[in-house]
């Protein structure tokens, strides 16, 4: 399992490149992992889904579905996909230090 | 040996109006553009029936000449060998039936309706057309049509957008 060095934190990664632990995520690790997904500067709308993400991931054990991030979070599609350019689903999802999600929609 | 060069680009063409038949199409499309892959779908033949303001919310499952309509058996607790006769599948309520099934585990999938579905394709940046011949075919105006339809196309329009693309018939 690859190991590297984030915002002064070890941090496991799998295959994918997806965080393997969502507990060793803060937000100075997310603004790293959004730098190399190309998103310079996290902004409040980004933390928004971030947030919803994670706590999803607690509570299910996996990410929403993105209708149900868009209907929950506020955060309408359009903007999702604006706010992530190139795919919301694993942008998001890897900047938000969780697994890559399982749904299909 | 090198990587396999990623999909870029989709074009779905939707011939056909069912909501069965409808429904993959839409999956497939958004689930592009959740990857970040260009998606577009053109309906054309009976498949116009998903993109009309006043049936887009009215597909049916049919039930007559559907020979694997027992893989819905376990929905009604029977086994997934039980077969499904055509002349049950002709019985009034029974297509509708089947509809209102499949609408209930798609929902239960966060899987949404035909319409908000649309919707969310068009906003996630897919492109939504119609067949310039079809809508002839049918006597259809660009009224009927619900406000995500981008354009109404003929076929050469239709290739000149999917430049690139891979052409998928459904």
């Amino acid at each position: 399992m690859p190991t590297r060095e984030i915002a002064g934190k070890t941090i496991d990664f799998d295959d994918e490149n997806f965080m393997s632990d969502h507990t060793q995520w803060n937000e100075d690790v997310a603004t790293e992992l959004a730098k190399e997904e190309g998103i310079e500067q996290l902004n409040d709308r980004h933390l928004v889904v971030i947030n919803f993400m994670r706590k999803e991931f607690e509570e299910k054990g996996t990410g929403p579905s993105i209708r149900r991030l868009t209907k929950q979070s506020g955060v309408p599609t359009k903007e999702l996909y604006a706010l992530f350019p190139g795919g919301p689903a694993k942008k998001a999802a890897r900047i938000a230090g969780i697994t890559k999600p399982q749904g299909c929609v | 040996m090198t990587a396999a060069e990623p999909v870029k680009k989709i074009s779905i063409i939707v011939a056909h109006g069912g909501l069965d038949e409808v429904y993959p199409a839409l999956i497939m499309a958004n689930g592009a553009r959740m990857e970040g892959i260009e998606a577009s779908i053109f309906f054309t033949f009976f498949g116009l029936n998903a993109i009309m303001k006043k049936m887009v919310s009215k597909l049916k499952v049919a039930t007559v000449g559907n020979a694997a309509l027992n893989l819905a058996m376990p929905m009604m607790k029977f086994p997934i060998t039980t077969p499904f006769p055509t002349l049950m599948g002709t019985l009034p309520g029974v297509s509708s039936m089947a509809t209102w099934m499949m609408k209930q585990e798609m929902e239960k999938l966060d899987v949404p309706p035909v319409d908000e579905f649309l919707e969310m394709i068009s906003d996630a940046g897919g492109e939504i057309y119609a067949c310039k011949l079809a809508m002839e075919m049918f006597k259809l105006t660009e009224d009927d049509l619900i406000e995500q339809v981008q354009s109404v196309l003929t076929v050469g329009e239709f290739y000149e957008k999917s430049a690139g693309a891979q052409i998928i018939f459904t």
